[in-house]
């Protein structure tokens, strides 16, 4: 969601447990605003790729929802944020 | 913020620090341990988390058991803080039935495979559905015997390629697919009966609301209630995790229909 | 006060299992177990309790495994053949630690193997108890729920078509003084949520705190060392009439036995050195007391309605103290269900009096 001049107005947020990801990517599509990117050469611990968190993020949960790893934790800002 | 790959992402490794709250946790209340062994991408924890959630939503879990039938789901049979009694495989309802007739009031959900209900159990779960049994069947419909290795079932759709139907489901040789769903919904014991997929976000909160419903059903003493999951199960579909959602609309969802079958009310 | 009733086998077992406390039932019409069913179909639920009709015998079992696991007094049955059916399901019961009571009405056979070494995978075993009339049926069907729920196991009472469908005069007076309190392995939901929610698996019962699953091996060892316990903890049953001096000592179970110690009393009175053992718990196989008083004898003759299988149990006791004669059979009517013909005393005085 464009914020104007640069900046990315952003709703929501998430942790991501890295070593608990098998790099299955059902969350890339998952996600409406498309905030989600894997890796491409980094790797967790049992050699998976895993996401990353672009700014954009809304908290709607489709991620938490569709992973089978239990991977992520979601959280929705009190109010937007600004990110780069 | 930070930089991985060269490029800027948000820093993901704790909470934020801006005032926010919790949306989802890691998992669910009731699952103790979110670590597994199911392969990635598999569809079937999807499906528990949503089962598991339904329960701690509706005020249940203080007086809920889960049979559990036999299939790579069994992982979850001793990580929940839900009360579980193991089965047989296929033999999930008619325990169900036990714990159900024998204690009145309590809830009583079964979490099987398509192997595990339609193959080796069908004659189970007709039967208590015939009953009207209180109890909730939650059927996680992969199209395979995945535990085994990913081989034809009762459910798997005609030209689908499983590890004994490597030319794929043939009709004059392996006959054709049982709907289960289609079937228990014709019998009148049978108060809700509905049919869900976990392939999308969308998806997962429609099912959810079907697994919802059923939960209301047996509460309500309404009757038998079954929601069969499409699940996703890349490894016996020998594709790509990624490739699995698709698969799962343009096979098994082509044949095995998304939607309330019955509904009580 | 109980008072004295003429009762059919089947009816008196029904009687009596209810008075033990049983408040679940399932099964599926066989003969000649139906009367049974239909007695507990008719009665249970005068006492609050619950009797399905099951579609099927795996149905029936996986019943009683739900209700057995809600910690309710339960039992099911069925004759042989059904029995057959349920081996999986009885093998896991016991892996999971479930008392269940388990009638087998058998036809005229007397399966012997199927009731003592169970069919199913395993190591498993099951207490098994074998009235020979209506009367011990009676007091033996109470006993069976008091031995499940202290072993948290499995026992057979082994009936059979004679005792189902013979009347007799019998009271049946409960056995026990007060009822057993509800188990606290038991599932009713209350620990969900607690952290620490109850699991009745034949896989093993501790949940899981890592990414580890269950711990077979510990779980069939622990199951090993509480077969080991029961098998030598329960008193086994026995009826000995074995005078001093005894050349012929006769071995029988079950309905068949009253035939055998008829024929055995005759031939005493006749003046024959000859003696009776009846097997009352087959398992425990009460080993010691048929070796004691075996050991003396010129020869043991075992009957048994089959091609040989408690002589196997026969033989282990005696240790080749003294040979062991088979001198029973299959013997069977035109049915296969009922009476056979060789349950007749002047049938069984021949062939002891062969080895005297």
């Amino acid at each position: 969601m464009d914020g104007g001049a640069g900046v990315t107005l952003t709703r929501g947020t998430v942790v991501v447990d890295v070593e608990a990801c098998k790099g299955c990517d059902l969350c890339i599509d998952a996600c409406p605003p498309r905030v989600l990117v894997m890796t491409s050469h980094e790797v967790n611990a049992r050699g998976y790729r895993y996401p990353l968190l672009l700014p954009g993020c809304t908290g709607c949960r489709a991620c938490s929802q569709i992973c089978p790893d239990f991977v992520f934790q979601v959280y929705k800002y009190d109010s937007p944020i600004e990110l780069p | 913020m930070k930089w991985v790959e060269g490029r800027e992402v948000v820093d993901t490794t704790g909470p934020p620090e801006a005032p926010a709250r919790l949306v989802d946790d890691f998992t669910p209340d009731l699952i103790d341990v979110g670590a597994h062994h199911l392969c990635p991408g598999c569809g079937e924890p999807v499906a528990m988390r949503s089962i598991l959630e339904a329960v701690t939503e509706l005020g249940l879990v203080r007086r809920t058991v889960a049979v559990f039938g036999i299939g790579c789901y069994t992982a979850f049979s001793n990580n929940l803080d839900v009360e579980v009694l193991q089965a047989l495989h296929g033999r999930a309802p008619s325990l169900a039935t036990g714990v159900s007739r024998a204690a009145p009031g309590t809830i009583v959900f079964t979490v099987q495979g398509d192997g595990d209900m339609v193959n080796e159990g069908l004659q189970e779960v007709l039967h208590a559905a015939a009953r009207g049994e209180r109890i909730s069947c939650f059927m996680l419909n992969n199209g395979v015997f995945g535990e085994t290795g990913g081989h034809l079932t009762s459910t798997t759709v005609l030209g689908q390629r499983t590890k004994n139907t490597l030319d794929g489901r043939n009709a004059a040789q392996h006959g054709y697919p049982i709907l289960l769903s289609n079937l228990v919904a014709q019998l009148e014991g049978a108060a809700f009966v509905a049919r869900g997929a976990v392939n999308s976000a969308g998806n997962v909160a429609r099912t959810k609301r079907m697994i919802l419903r059923a939960f209301e059903t047996q509460v309500a003493g309404a009757g038998f209630s079954m929601v069969e999951i499409l699940t996703m199960c890349p490894t016996g579909w020998f594709i790509e995790t990624q490739e699995a959602p698709a698969y799962l609309e343009e096979n098994l969802g082509a044949v095995h229909s998304i939607g309330v079958l019955k509904d009580w009310q | 006060m109980t008072v004295a009733q003429l009762l059919e086998g089947s009816e008196a077992i029904a009687e009596a299992m209810i008075t033990a406390g049983c408040r679940f039932f399932s099964g599926y019409p066989m003969t000649p177990f139906t009367e049974v069913l239909e007695h507990m179909a008719a009665k249970l639920p005068e006492v609050g309790g619950v009797c399905m009709n099951a579609e099927s015998e795996l149905e029936a079992v996986g019943m009683a495994w739900g209700a057995a696991a809600t910690g309710t007094p339960s039992a099911t049955g069925s004759t042989g053949q059904g029995l057959s059916l349920m081996q999986e399901s009885l093998a896991e019961i016991t892996l999971a630690r479930l008392p269940l009571v388990v009638l087998n009405m058998a036809r005229a056979q007397g399966d012997y193997y199927q009731a003592t070494r169970g069919g199913g995978h395993g190591d498993y075993r099951h207490l098994v108890l074998a009235p020979m009339d209506v009367a011990e049926a009676v007091q033996l069907s109470q006993l069976a729920f008091d031995l499940a729920a202290a072993w948290r196991n499995p026992v057979v009472v082994f009936g059979d078509y004679y005792l189902a469908h013979t009347a007799q005069s019998v009271e049946v007076t409960s056995l026990r003084t007060k009822p057993a309190d509800r188990p606290d392995w038991a599932l009713d939901g209350t620990s969900g949520g607690s952290g620490r929610a109850k699991l009745i698996s034949p896989l093993g019962s501790v949940k899981r705190r890592d990414d580890v699953g269950y711990d077979l091996a510990a779980h069939y060892a622990a199951c090993a060392r509480h077969t080991s316990a029961m098998l030598t903890s329960v008193p086994p049953l026995v009826e000995l009439d074995v005078p001093a001096g005894s050349e012929v000592v006769a071995v029988a179970f079950g309905t068949p036995a009253r035939y055998v110690r008829a024929a055995v009393r005759q031939l005493r009175s006749e003046g024959a050195a000859i003696g009776y053992v009846r097997p009352i718990t087959l398992v425990p196989f009460p080993t010691a007391a048929v070796r004691s008083v075996c050991a003396a004898a010129r020869v043991v003759a075992v009957y048994e309605n089959n091609q040989g299988q408690m002589i196997d149990d026969v033989r282990l006791a005696v240790l080749g103290d003294a040979p062991v004669e088979f001198i029973g059979g299959l013997s069977l009517d035109s049915s296969g269900f009922g009476i056979a013909p060789d349950l007749d005393v002047a049938t069984l005085r021949l062939r002891l009096e062969a080895l005297l």
